[in-house]
């Protein structure tokens, strides 16, 4: 038996680590939400590139969706910082070794990937601007008439909507101290789950804004420029139809990376085991089940399942269950995680 | 270059807090917070039992996980006898260097920035010994350079049985204790 007794009582270290509150799962979901619409909006520039259907065009409006919902994630970001004052820090040097150092400048790139991708469409979206801003319409003739210049955009979209994807996994995946996020799997089930929760954003967004007529004018017309993000014209119906599609195969493989999540620490060493032991029982165990996996993958998968084969009618419903579930998803990561800690190996002795 | 380290000998050791309240007074620590603090390890069964009572503090490893993680630099080797410290002005305050300690030997500073143990770098560049070392009333505390292989802490490395914390965590930690 081992008793072990500490006079420490640091605030949000002891009894037990909790250095990361709302801000963190909030962040990581918005941003590998992010990070999935960038890999659509990069695939739809594509098949625009290509010449197909140009309603698929609407989805060149996923930029503006996600400029805003990362700037939502970086607010909660900098609440999250208890020395805000300094962030500047961050970019007067690069720390190779730091995940978040990557992270923070990926992030500026990625903001500039998004504001050229969103302001390229905006003329044509919204036809008063390109009248009032010629450049604008020049700036987006300039991408849009060259199919090179707009696969280039793609795949830059492509690229770094993976990376950032990934990054928010590697972020806890290094934290040797903590070995409930010591898993390879970790950045690969946050980028498949961000891709998810975009694709369900994605067709959420297409729902309801979709069907409305564009306000005119300068001033309504810039208003619904922000509110409408998806913007007038509505999506063609196969746009939606796909991102289902796609939906369903990213939940299943959710599904399976999280089973790999498990039995990898499952099989691993004491330390591994106790921390997968934290999804097993105790308090984070019911979100865990019932939020992440039953509620935020399997019920939205049966469903969308059944939409697709016309058994049930087509609703909202599974994606808001998805969002919810990578929010989930993020917020049993991260608070299980700070809990979970290396047993020490002379425990047993 | 020197490469500072700290042996504790817990066969000595009787968790009286000295240690702590030197440092607390030293460094200005604040009310509620600690920057080095007593365990108490009980092993066995009644009446077969061990005890082994130690000061801990920061690990200062060789290879620290909280200067890897940080995005600014702050948390850094410093070149005066490889310590790990942190520069207030350049932290911002994430915390991943906290969530990255094995030893949990990091917290946030009222003011914002994050805050730990330095194995008292004002006081070793005057060539003096940390403020804990030098008030315990056990004398169970050594300070010295782990490179030299004549400095005290490596004498008693050698002659004596120790261990370190959580070694499984790999960070390769300098504070050792000897049983």
């Amino acid at each position: 038996m081992l008793e072990l007794t500490t006079t420490r009582h640091n605030p949000l270290i002891d009894p037990s680590l909790h250095v990361w509150g709302w801000e963190i799962p909030v962040y990581l979901f918005l941003g590998g939400m992010v990070a999935g619409m960038m890999v659509f909006a990069g695939m739809a520039m594509l098949k625009t590139s290509k010449g197909e259907d140009t309603r698929n065009f609407f989805s060149l409006q996923t930029p503006l969706l996600a400029f805003m919902l990362l700037n939502v994630g970086m607010v909660a970001l900098l609440l999250d910082l208890s020395h805000p004052l300094y962030v500047w820090a961050i970019y007067i040097t690069f720390m190779p070794l730091s995940p978040m150092a990557w992270g923070s400048w990926v992030l500026l790139i990625v903001y500039a990937i998004l504001l050229v991708s969103a302001l390229i469409r905006l003329p044509e979206a919204w036809p008063w601007i390109g009248r009032t801003l010629p450049v604008t319409q020049k700036a987006s003739d300039w991408f849009v008439c060259s199919p090179a210049r707009m696969r280039a955009l793609a795949w830059i979209n492509i690229v770094f909507g993976v990376a950032v994807g990934v990054y928010t996994g590697i972020l806890l995946n290094t934290m040797v101290a903590r070995p409930l996020w010591n898993t390879s799997v970790l950045p690969v089930l946050f980028l498949v789950s961000g891709l998810s929760a975009a694709a369900a954003a994605l067709h959420l967004a297409a729902k309801v804004f979709g069907k409305r007529p564009a306000p005119q004018g300068m001033i309504s017309g810039a208003l619904a420029a922000l509110g409408q993000p998806l913007g007038p014209q509505p999506p063609a119906p196969h746009t939606a139809e796909s991102l289902q599609r796609a939906d369903i195969g990213l939940l299943a493989v959710e599904l399976v990376l999280i089973f790999l999540l498990l039995i990898g620490l499952v099989t691993s060493s004491t330390s591994h085991g106790a921390a997968a032991g934290l999804l097993f029982s105790g308090k984070y165990a019911v979100m865990f089940w019932v939020g992440v996996v039953a509620v935020g993958i399997v019920v939205p998968l049966v469903m969308q399942l059944l939409e697709m084969s016309h058994r049930i009618r087509h609703t909202i419903a599974p994606a808001v269950l998805v969002l919810a579930g990578g929010f989930a998803l993020r917020w049993v990561l991260v608070n299980a995680g700070q809990a979970s800690a290396i047993v020490s190996a002379a425990a047993g002795r | 270059m020197a490469r500072f380290g700290m042996v504790i000998d817990t066969a000595r050791c009787v968790g009286c807090m000295d240690c702590v309240v030197a440092c607390q007074t030293e460094n200005d620590v604040p009310t509620g917070f600690c920057r080095d603090w007593i365990t108490t390890e009980v092993r066995g069964t009644f009446p077969s039992l061990t005890m082994e009572i130690r000061t801990e503090r920061c690990n200062h490893c060789d290879n620290p996980p909280c200067v890897q993680c940080c995005p600014t630099g702050a948390s850094h080797v410093e070149p005066f006898g490889r310590t790990v410290q942190v520069t207030a002005n350049r932290c911002i305050g994430c915390k991943a260097c906290i969530a990255s300690c094995p030893y949990d030997a990091r917290f946030v500073h009222p003011k914002g920035y994050v805050d730990k143990c330095t194995f008292c770098l004002h006081r070793t560049k005057d060539g003096k010994d940390p403020a804990c070392v030098t008030v315990c009333p056990t004398h169970c505390m050594y300070f010295g350079d782990l490179d030299d292989p004549k400095s005290t802490v490596n004498q008693l490395l050698t002659s004596r049985k120790w261990h370190t914390l959580l070694p499984e965590a790999g960070t390769r930690p300098r504070v050792f204790y000897l049983t």
